[in-house]
């Protein structure tokens, strides 16, 4: 079965018609061309596929599309400001906090939405976190200092 | 004009020129390109570990509605293998299967719904063979071989003893002997396997993205597979997430998905699980190691010993060249004389293993390291002592012909001693706490390619036209590791110009020149030194017409980036200017560099393989690990890491940094938690649960210090900086544990259940006498 799907994407009214067991993270990457979600596991394992749904980091690969019926979903493709990198984004490229980039996303999305509900976050706040995203390539040295670094951006003015 | 001054584009903390894209969502992977009615490609896999295949049984899959393709190893007779010398893999089994998962049929549908129905419905027949999950098994006498060409299932054994080990123990005060274990460990990396492959059924053509660390290889072995001439093929390499060595191999899934393409005349996008990844990892064999070392009272190695046999899994992959890394790599680290080394790369009946990060090295650096480290122990020297007394004097030849120029160990000793307040803690650590140190070292690019083909080792384009931007044409593969960031930089630096003037087309070969690929951390070295090349060609062009316009010579022409010049006082033309000049001279203006290694690093001839292991420059690494062990849970913390790397020249401070951190932090991985698992031959850990890759939680801080020992070949100095601080994190660890607790752990992964069964023999064995302990964990 199918239904009506009504929702704001990236700050912008959505409808789609989306099957019932369709998994949010197909939506986003197959139906609505939005790929900066990942998928980096067989489900609930490495947190790539990270968006925030009500400014709450969310698993996309395991919430139902039709779940977001109503709601604010925000994905990687939505930060920013006039084009610009959002303070999250800028942390992770000036400080390296993404190599090859792939887990990026998520935990692009995860700092987000840690910085939305804490603004000032201590290196614990940042690990706890970051726990549930798994990165291959920094040994998270460089994740940490991006989202601290992103904290102060932040703090300056930078949209978050 | 006076503050006209080129501007510098090596030396600092650049961020990478891809990152915008990364960190916004924009840059694709191979997945990411979804191409309107694409077909979904799904593998069927062998559920039997060892078996021949009698029938492949598609009649009810191709009965399926919506299925437009299925394939067998019908459809292709052709095996593909990196290596020329053992091409013994079909990318769709025929008449046996040698592994559960490997890939048997596969079918192309109009949905991934569909194409997993389809692929459930597929049946096979065999007649079951006896199988082996450990090296031990295959080796027994009267083991099936895998392979008829390899009776006694061994793909290669290697020997050679260089010196004499016999005179080396006789002059040693100490000799012991020890035996080690590794699992065997995954790239994991993070995006999963993937390929699109779209056939131009009226032109006969095809193209292919991949997720690959070598187009070219994917290049090569398409059309060995396919039976098409080379120029019918294009090759694309989207961003890649994540390589680590198990994409430095074309790997069945873009062979099996270019074969469902050309069947069912369109395009195929096949994009495997996590699990499948998992099964198709190439990674580090599970390793067994021998190893005897001869010692002096000063701590000098009088000789050396090693055996080592590799699980290597059910085809060659790159095992041939991984059996002879882990011995060769023996030398060029310390000054060796008197080594012998009988090393196997046994076939058995699980995945293929292949090129993990370190590639040959880590498991047999481990043991070696462990070794000195409890022999300076029972000799009463300090761990630094005896590496220092067994330093190279560089520039020299090792005893198998291993060129050694730049050489900074030492300094990299210094550091991490110095950082680590070692000679002031060493010893005094509260109880449970404890450091340990080791080194290691990396080649800068294999001197002599897998495929010998007597070209150029890499070749780097520039084209410069009307609007003054520069376009650097590579085949370099970008994987993450910044390979296009050190391009631009490189050609940045000789031209004296700002990095925004550059921009990078890498990944499609259409377009960029051939390149031999992301392996081996050869690309700074290699393609960067082409890279200079090809713009000091540039720039010689530029100074002839800034000459010509200036009516100067061109030796009196003064090259300051943004102007060119004649003399100190004169105006100079712009950079524009200048273009122009030179654009009205020839046109589009196309420029090539090129990099060839030099005879004299190609390794030597004493044994079969000793080619293995000639590099232009060695990376060195040497660490301090500080652990804390809970002796009443068995659970390990790295509470920090001092890490010294000597890459030759920084060219880029900040992803040298990177690359240093994310090797020492792969190597905790494989020290403390990661281990493939099977049963009956079945992956078991095949998920990042039970695979258990370090969370930001376990990682430690690493501070990295950086020693630039300005290699004479290398571009500006530089060597490599991404493989060779993983391996001394293992032993650098378990040296750690030892001093902190007193056991140590020959076995890897140091996992809490093992430290806490030692612990726990140790508490039994106190019960009854005091003893020696060692940990085995079993």
């Amino acid at each position: 079965m199918a239904r009506i799907l009504e929702y704001t994407l990236n700050g912008r009214p959505r409808v789609d018609a989306v099957p019932d067991n369709l998994l949010l993270l197909d939506y986003l990457r197959e139906i609505v061309g939005l790929t900066g979600t990942k998928t980096g596991c067989d489900g609930g394992e490495c947190g790539a596929c990270t968006v925030l749904l009500d400014d709450e980091p969310r698993l996309s690969c395991l919430t139902l599309a039709a779940s977001v019926a109503g709601r604010r979903l925000d994905t990687v493709e939505g930060l920013g400001r006039d084009g610009r990198l959002s303070a999250v984004q800028r942390g992770f490229h000036e400080k390296l906090g993404a190599q090859c980039g792939y887990c990026t996303p998520g935990f692009v999305m995860a700092s987000a939405g840690l910085l939305r509900r804490n603004p000032r976050p201590s290196e614990e706040e940042i690990k706890e976190a970051l726990g549930s995203n798994i990165c291959r390539c920094t040994g998270y040295v460089k994740i940490i200092e991006a989202v601290k670094y992103a904290a102060e951006l932040a703090a300056q003015g930078v949209a978050p | 004009m006076n503050d006209i001054a080129p501007v510098h584009a090596i030396g600092g903390y650049v961020p990478m020129v891809d990152g915008p894209e990364k960190v916004s969502g924009r840059a694709k992977y191979t997945a990411d390109v979804i191409r309107p009615g694409v077909l979904a490609g799904r593998i069927y896999r062998s559920p039997y570990a060892h078996a021949e295949i009698l029938e492949v049984d598609v009649a009810a899959a191709a009965q399926l509605p919506g299925v437009k393709a299925i394939v067998t190893g019908a459809d292709c007779d052709k095996t593909f293998g990196v290596l020329p010398i053992a091409r013994s893999e079909h990318p769709l089994a025929r008449e046996r299967v040698r592994y559960k998962g490997e890939p048997v049929a596969a079918v192309a549908a109009i949905d991934e719904a569909t194409a997993r129905r389809a692929a459930e419905l597929i049946r096979m027949k065999v007649r079951e063979l006896p199988a082996y999950y450990t090296a031990a098994t295959a080796l027994a006498p009267d083991a099936v071989a895998l392979h008829a060409r390899r009776p006694g299932n061994v793909e290669r054994d290697v020997l050679f003893e260089l010196g004499n080990v016999a005179d080396g123990f006789a002059a040693a005060d100490l000799v012991r002997e020890a035996t080690y274990n590794c699992a065997e460990v995954c790239q994991n990396q993070m995006e999963m396997h993937a390929a699109l492959a779209e056939y131009d059924a009226e032109r006969e053509r095809i193209t292919v993205h991949a997720s690959t660390q070598v187009p070219y290889y994917v290049h090569l072995m398409l059309a060995q597979i396919l039976d098409i001439d080379m120029s019918r093929i294009r090759v694309i390499k989207p961003h890649v997430g994540g390589g680590f060595g198990c994409r430095t191999e074309a790997l069945n899934v873009e062979l099996i998905t270019a074969l469902l393409a050309r069947k069912a005349g369109g395009s195929v996008r096949t994009v495997i699980t996590r699990e499948e990844t998992f099964i198709t990892h190439r990674g580090r064999p599970e390793t067994d190691i021998r190893l005897k070392i001869g010692m002096r009272a000063d701590g000098r190695i009088t000789a050396v010993e090693c055996e080592c046999d590799q699980r290597g899994g059910a085809h060659s992959g790159y095992g041939i060249v991984t059996i002879l890394y882990s011995g060769s790599m023996l030398y060029a680290i310390y000054d060796l004389h008197n080594v012998k080394y009988m090393g196997r790369r046994v076939l058995t009946n699980t995945p293929p293993c292949g090129a993990f990060r370190g590639h040959g090295t880590v498991d047999v650096r481990f043991a070696f390291e462990s070794l000195l480290d409890q022999m300076a122990g029972e000799l009463g020297l300090d761990p630094f002592a005896v590496r220092r007394a067994n330093l190279l004097a560089a520039p020299t030849f090792t005893d198998n012909d291993l060129m050694v120029n730049s050489y900074g160990l030492p300094q990299c000793l210094d550091r991490v001693e110095e950082a680590s307040g070692w000679r002031g803690r060493k010893g005094k650590l509260a109880r449970g706490k404890g450091l340990g140190m080791a080194c290691s070292h990396y080649i800068s690019g294999a001197s002599k390619p897998v495929n010998w083909t007597g070209e150029p080792h890499a070749t780097v384009k520039l084209k410069l036209d009307f609007d003054g931007s520069i376009v650097l044409l590579t085949g370099a593969a970008e994987i993450g590791q910044g390979s296009s960031t050190v391009l631009v930089q490189t050609v940045a630096e000789v031209l004296g110009l700002d990095m925004s003037r550059i921009r990078v087309v890498s990944g499609d070969s259409d377009v960029v020149p051939k390149d031999n690929g992301s392996y081996s951390s050869r690309v700074t070295f290699m393609v960067g030194n082409a890279a200079i090349e090809a713009a000091q060609n540039l720039k010689a062009l530029l100074i002839a017409a800034a000459a010509r316009k200036l009516d100067a010579e061109p030796g009196d022409i003064e090259c300051l980036g943004e102007v060119y010049r004649a003399g100190a006082q004169d105006k100079g033309l712009s950079f524009a200017e200048v273009v122009t000049a030179a654009l009205a001279e020839a046109g589009t203006i196309t420029v090539t560099g090129n990099y060839s290694t030099i005879p004299e690093s190609h390794g030597g001839k004493k044994y079969r393989g000793a080619a293995i292991g000639g590099t232009m420059g060695y990376s060195y690494s040497a660490q301090v690990v500080e652990v804390s062990v809970d002796e009443e849970t068995g659970v390990v913390s790295v509470d920090k890491v001092w890490v010294a790397h000597d890459c030759g020249k920084a060219l880029n401070r900040l992803t040298v940094e990177g690359q240093v951190q994310g090797s020492v932090w792969m190597g905790m991985g494989q020290a403390m938690s990661e281990e493939a698992a099977y049963h009956d031959g079945l992956l078991v850990t095949a998920n990042m649960l039970d695979y258990r890759v370090p969370t930001i939680f376990d990682s430690p801080p690493i501070e990295v210090g950086i020693v630039e020992s300005n290699d004479p070949h290398g571009p500006f100095g530089a060597k490599e900086a991404g493989e060779g601080s993983l391996a001394a994190f293992l032993p650098a660890l378990t040296n750690a544990i030892a001093d902190a607790i007193g056991v140590r752990f020959n076995d890897l992964p140091v996992t809490p259940d093992r430290v806490f069964a030692a612990l726990e023999r140790r508490r039994r064995a106190r019960g009854n006498a005091g003893s020696i302990e060692t940990g085995r964990g079993d």
